[in-house]
């Protein structure tokens, strides 16, 4: 075992860890799970925008006279009447989180395409879009800048802004044996849900009530309390299901505010749902990015110097700062080490977190340096990581929760089979004859806690119920909530409400980070505690109840039945109890305090290894990617099977990274000019590789009692470069800017090396 | 999306009136046909396409695959691309029809997706798509916005400086190979058009595509049989694996007699303003060795003519790849 200082084995438990199916897919599968847009309140009426045409400049007319006469129209709001609308103040802490700041139809001014202009409202989706398609906007333009290249062009602040450092990896670098130094690129990103960004505004008596597709309901309400300048009491956010977000929903964007106004304006239920052209250009992308990446190294391969300068696009109105030094730090032993950022703008919408932000670009350059590094070093680049493996991190000296990486590449390598690698570039052939090439990358994505309330009641029906202003995005968190109260009480998982995504509940935690389960488990067990220590001072209390005269430190709850403790044959079912006593429920409330912004003792991390095949025909120029085994150290798995399915996932979305996604900015217009989903790549079915996938499963008890830690965005991290990499090694052909392209690699020889 | 009316023809010559009333039967029409409606609504949707009224020719009979007494096949207009491309028929006797229709879109689309709105479908070019740039083909004389723009997926062959779209479909590709006829009723009577007469290069006119004029319903299109012993295959190369246009593709016809090439065709995807048939690749082969040497010589001529875009240079050389590789292939099985 590596280091691991608190290195237990798992308590045994019924439910946790077990592959248990989503309590609410009998919901999805059969299209009764209401999703936001599906929201049909009384009276409701339709919103659509007008987004802008140009990416820069001012508008000088808003014409809507033949879109207000139109049928079913009911209104056209500019900035002349749309009403007052606030920006956000600064705030102290994790909170009122926004991205672009600019309320809507703020101003004349244009900063990105798509920005919205003017807003459309009317009986029905249809005319209300014919409408805002019949409204003329004249602009006065000026020439944008939407350009790629971003190292070494003007930045925000002039300079690079220092990250973590230590040594001097200068000099270090200077005087390095062998070097690697190489620039690597990642386009913008677009997030791609299947489920559009919606907004269902409902204003009555002074109240807001906003179904929204939302990451982060309780920050939702605080944003939009402040943008509509009323209390945060005054508006409620409702997320119940969605169709992902991959953290574009985390933060609220324009298009809620112009919902709620309209709402307020009308005083009518309000329903705006952007299309999917719009999602390319005002919910934000992973910006366009450029990272210089050094490496120096022993003969030996043992590192001696990182240094990483990186810049990514933001827009002109935001600083959006992509923290791809996240993982660099850390992830090998290297004592000098330096990281530099800058943000460069560009007439583009304001980018956002997009699922692993920081590390997966972060990763994409520095696992592809190390990979460079390995060749040139003639070395296995399984090798390389394990010789520069950690004692702790280096980055603060903590050591580390639990750090399993060289069990990931070791135990990945062997499920591989990369024993049997051969390095010759080309030399590795299928059946049926064409190339393949093997690859590999690290991966490590942060873990932590944020705050989280949440409040439990066991019922006389002899169900329980377990509510939290957290949300489910499609991950499985309705599940855990479910599987942790079943495992204090016993009871079964179908005897269990979960309620999520209500700003009307215990204010939990945002689906970010990967941090949601974490977060979630010391409340949710602390509060069943607490309801069963109620129950069972109930029983012991009630004159005539099945217990009374015991004392509740005797008792116990166990498979949903209450008893003295170790007697089974006494037990009594502990709906009946309530019954008998004539309470209608007992409740158990619990607010934990997360690690996020608080000193910690350990330096909290996950760890994996991508394994990856690419299959390559040269004589068509057709790579693709064939084979991935990835090997995950993310603390105890409480529900293995969604689990899998989100490191399953990110692979796919990996191979999208490494070979299809891009974000195309027209040089002239600035706008995303590939914006809708045969333009803008992304794997199909046909592109899914065979994907094997293995936890390590050491429970992590420094984070929180069952040990997990969290799996959204770790299995993203690593992917493209372990495909680059495999690119290399079948076709010779390096590739430092992503995607990887047919065009790329049209150099390759055609008759490789046997 | 424009309002417009909907009605249902009742049979061919009543469809044909109702769209002789539009002005033209190129880009802006007053008044279409609707078949599957897998592009045009897409197209309405993006008010690209604004007409009037919609003539429904689901129900007319024009929706079947059978054996003429010469040998040709006749596919009806209204035949779907999923009943073309599993059709016993077409599988045997034109793999290379069978094979391009599979290889484009998804199982959805092919089950609406006609074979004449198949025909008439449009580029793919993204400004052709908005309205809000300059495009010759949607606004005549307003310009051409993908020169020097996003034009990665646009054509190589047969372009012109007012348009360098593309035609994006599959199934034309192997109906130029294999000297389809289209058959139409218009405001005439019948004719018949030879495929490779139909599409009009875009010149300095790039919204008028084809020969069709107001009116023109097209009924079917007959395939010649092959002369015996043909092979015929279709390859298509774009970046994902399913689910996306050709960045190049080919389809070929070949016929080889003791050691030399004695029909021959060769069609390209992706790469030309219209469905590419190319002749020069054609004379490169006939009477030649069917080796690698002569298909590269081939693939050469082919692509002589190529000007590339901005984006799309390494379309050259890809389908120089395609059509080596599909010859070759074809080669093995014949
Ligand atoms: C997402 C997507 C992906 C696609 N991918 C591919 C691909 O990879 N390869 C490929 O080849 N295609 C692809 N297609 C295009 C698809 O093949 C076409 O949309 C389809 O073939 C059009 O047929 P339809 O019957 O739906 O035509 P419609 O949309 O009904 O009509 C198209 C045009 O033809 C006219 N028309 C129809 N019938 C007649 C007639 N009998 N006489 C005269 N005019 C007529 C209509 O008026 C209209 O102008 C894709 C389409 C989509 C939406
Ligand atoms: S290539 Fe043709 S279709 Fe595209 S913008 Fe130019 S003129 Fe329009």
């Amino acid at each position: 075992m590596e280091q691991d200082s608190n290195a237990q084995t798992a308590t045994p438990s019924k439910v946790i860890g077990v592959a248990t199916q989503r309590i609410d897919a009998p919901l999805k599968t059969t299209g009764t799970a209401v999703y936001t847009s599906d929201h049909h309140l009384p009276g409701m009426v339709y919103a659509w925008p007008v987004t802008a045409t140009i990416s820069r400049g001012t508008i000088l007319s808003v014409d809507a006279s033949e879109a207000q006469s139109m049928p079913g129209v009911l209104a056209v709001y500019t900035h002349k009447n749309i009403g007052p609308l606030y920006r956000t103040p600064p705030t102290v802490g994790f909170s009122m989180r926004q991205q672009e700041h600019r309320p809507p139809l703020e101003n004349l001014e244009v900063y990105y395409y798509g920005q919205y202009v003017a807003v459309a409202v009317a009986q029905t989706m249809e005319q209300a879009r014919a409408a805002a398609e019949a409204i003329k906007v004249t602009y006065q333009p000026e020439t944008p800048n939407v350009a790629t290249k971003l190292l070494g062009t003007p930045l925000t602040t002039p300079g690079m802004h220092p990250g973590s450092h230590r040594g001097d990896a200068a000099a270090a670098f200077a005087q390095a044996p062998v070097k690697h130094d190489a620039v690597y690129s990642s386009p913008a990103e677009t997030h791609n849900p299947i489920e559009l960004h919606a907004t269902v505004a409902d204003y009555r008596d002074g109240k807001y009530t906003l179904y929204e597709t939302s990451q982060a309901v309780v920050n939702h309400r605080d944003v939009m309390a402040a943008v509509l300048g009323v209390p945060p009491g005054n508006v409620r956010v409702i997320t119940r299901f969605l169709g992902s977000g991959f953290g574009g929903k985390l933060w609220p964007w324009p298009h809620s505010a112009l919902a709620a106004a309209c709402s307020h304006n009308l005083q009518r239920p309000v329903k705006l749902v952007i299309s999917r052209s719009m999602m390319f250009e005002s919910v934000g992308h992973r910006p366009a990015i450029e990272q210089q990446i050094q490496l120096g190294a022993e003969t030996n391969g043992k590192l001696t110097a990182i240094v990483q300068n990186y810049v990514n696009h933001t827009s002109m109105i935001d600083d959006y700062a992509e923290g791809c030094g996240e993982a660099t730090p850390l992830l090998y032993s290297c004592a000098n080490l330096k990281i530099t950022s800058g943000l460069a703008r560009r007439n583009v919408g304001t980018p956002t977190a997009m699922r692993g932000p920081g590390a997966v670009p972060g990763l994409w350059a520095l696992e592809s340096a190390m990979d460079e590094l390995a060749w040139q070093l003639k070395m296995d680049p399984v090798q390389l990581r394990l010789l520069n493996e950690p004692a702790v991190d280096e980055s603060n000296g903590k050591p580390f929760s639990s750090r399993h990486l060289k069990e990931c590449l070791t135990v990945g390598a062997e499920k591989f089979g990369w024993s049997q690698r051969k390095p010759a570039i080309g030399s590795m052939k299928n059946a049926q004859g064409a190339t393949l090439g093997w690859g590999v990358a690290a991966c490590s994505w942060g873990a932590m806690r944020s705050d989280a309330e949440t409040m439990v009641e066991l019922l006389a029906n002899g169900r329980a119920r377990v509510t939290c202003g957290t949300q489910d995005i499609g991950g499985g968190t309705y599940t855990i909530f479910a599987q942790l109260v079943s495992h204090e009480t016993g009871l079964p998982l179908n005897k269990i409400d979960v309620a999520l995504g209500d700003t009307k509940l215990p204010p939990g935690p945002v689906s970010g980070g990967s941090w949601t389960t974490a977060t979630v488990i010391p409340a949710v067990l602390q509060a069943t505690q607490n309801a069963v220590r109620s129950l069972l001072m109930l029983a012991a209390s009630s004159p005539d109840g099945y217990f009374a005269g015991s004392h509740a430190a005797d008792m116990e709850m166990s498979d949903g039945f209450v008893q003295p403790k170790g007697q089974p044959a006494k037990r009594v079912a502990f709906g009946e109890i309530l019954g008998r006593a004539n309470v209608k429920a007992v409740f158990g409330n619990a607010k934990s305090e997360g690690t996020l912004g608080r000193e910690t003792k350990y330096s909290f991390h996950s760890f994996g290894a991508h394994f990856v095949e690419i299959t390559w025909q040269p004589e068509i120029a057709r790579l693709r990617v064939s084979r991935v085994v990835t090997v995950i150290d993310a603390g105890r798995m409480i529900n293995p099977r969604p689990a899998r399915n989100q490191i399953e996932g990110a692979i796919v979305m990996g191979v999208g990274m490494a070979m299809l996604e891009d974000t195309q900015y027209d040089p002239r217009s600035g706008a995303p000019i590939n914006a809708n989903l045969a333009d803008y790549l992304l794997p199909v079915n046909a592109d899914c590789p065979k994907i094997d996938v293995t936890f390590l499963d050491y429970p992590d008890y420094h984070l929180d009692a069952l040990g997990a830690r969290g799996v959204g965005e770790i299995g993203l991290a690593g992917v493209a470069p372990a495909i680059a990499g495999a690119v290399y090694h079948a076709t010779g052909i390096r590739v430092r800017s992503l995607p990887i392209r047919i065009e790329d690699l049209l150099a390759a020889p055609q008759t490789a090396s046997a | 999306m424009q309002l417009f009316e909907l009605i249902t023809a009742q049979n061919v010559a009543g469809a044909v009136k109702e769209q002789a009333a539009s002005p033209t039967a190129q880009q802006g029409a007053s008044v279409r046909f609707i078949a599957g409606g897998t592009n045009l609504v897409d197209c309405m949707k993006l008010n690209v396409e604004t007409p009037r009224r919609l003539v429904d020719i689901n129900g007319l009979p024009l929706d079947t695959i059978e054996k003429l007494p010469d040998g040709s096949v006749k596919i009806g207009a209204l035949a779907r691309n999923s009943d073309v491309a599993q059709s016993d028929l077409i599988r045997t006797q034109f793999p290379v029809l069978s094979q391009a229709i599979l290889s484009g879109a998804t199982g959805q689309l092919r089950n609406m997706a006609s074979t004449a709105g198949n025909l008439l479908q449009k580029t793919r070019c993204v400004y052709y798509r908005d309205r809000a740039y300059a495009c010759n083909k949607r606004a005549p004389g307003s310009g051409c916005s993908a020169i020097g723009g996003y034009n990665r997926n646009l054509a190589i062959l047969g372009t012109s400086e007012h348009c360098i779209a593309s035609n994006p479909s599959d199934q034309n590709v192997a109906l130029m190979a294999l000297d389809a006829t289209i058959h139409i009723s218009g405001v005439n009577g019948q004719r018949s058009v030879p495929i490779a007469a139909f599409y009009l290069l875009p010149g300095s006119t790039p919204e008028k595509e084809t020969v069709l004029l107001p009116g023109d319903l097209i009924t079917h299109v007959t395939v010649p049989a092959l002369p015996s012993g043909s092979k015929s295959l279709y390859v298509k190369l774009r970046d994902r694996a399913s689910y996306e246009f050709a960045l190049a593709s080919t389809a070929v016809v070949l016929k080889t007699r003791q050691g030399k090439i004695e029909h021959v065709r060769v069609a390209l995807g992706g790469v030309g303003a219209i469905p590419w048939r190319s002749h020069e690749a054609e004379r490169a082969l006939v009477g030649h060795a069917p080796n690698a040497e002569n298909f590269r010589k081939a693939a050469e001529a082919a692509l002589k003519q190529a000007r590339p875009q901005s984006q799309n240079a390494f379309k050259v050389e890809l389908a120089k790849r395609c059509i080596v590789h599909t010859l070759t292939q074809a080669a093995q099985l014949a």
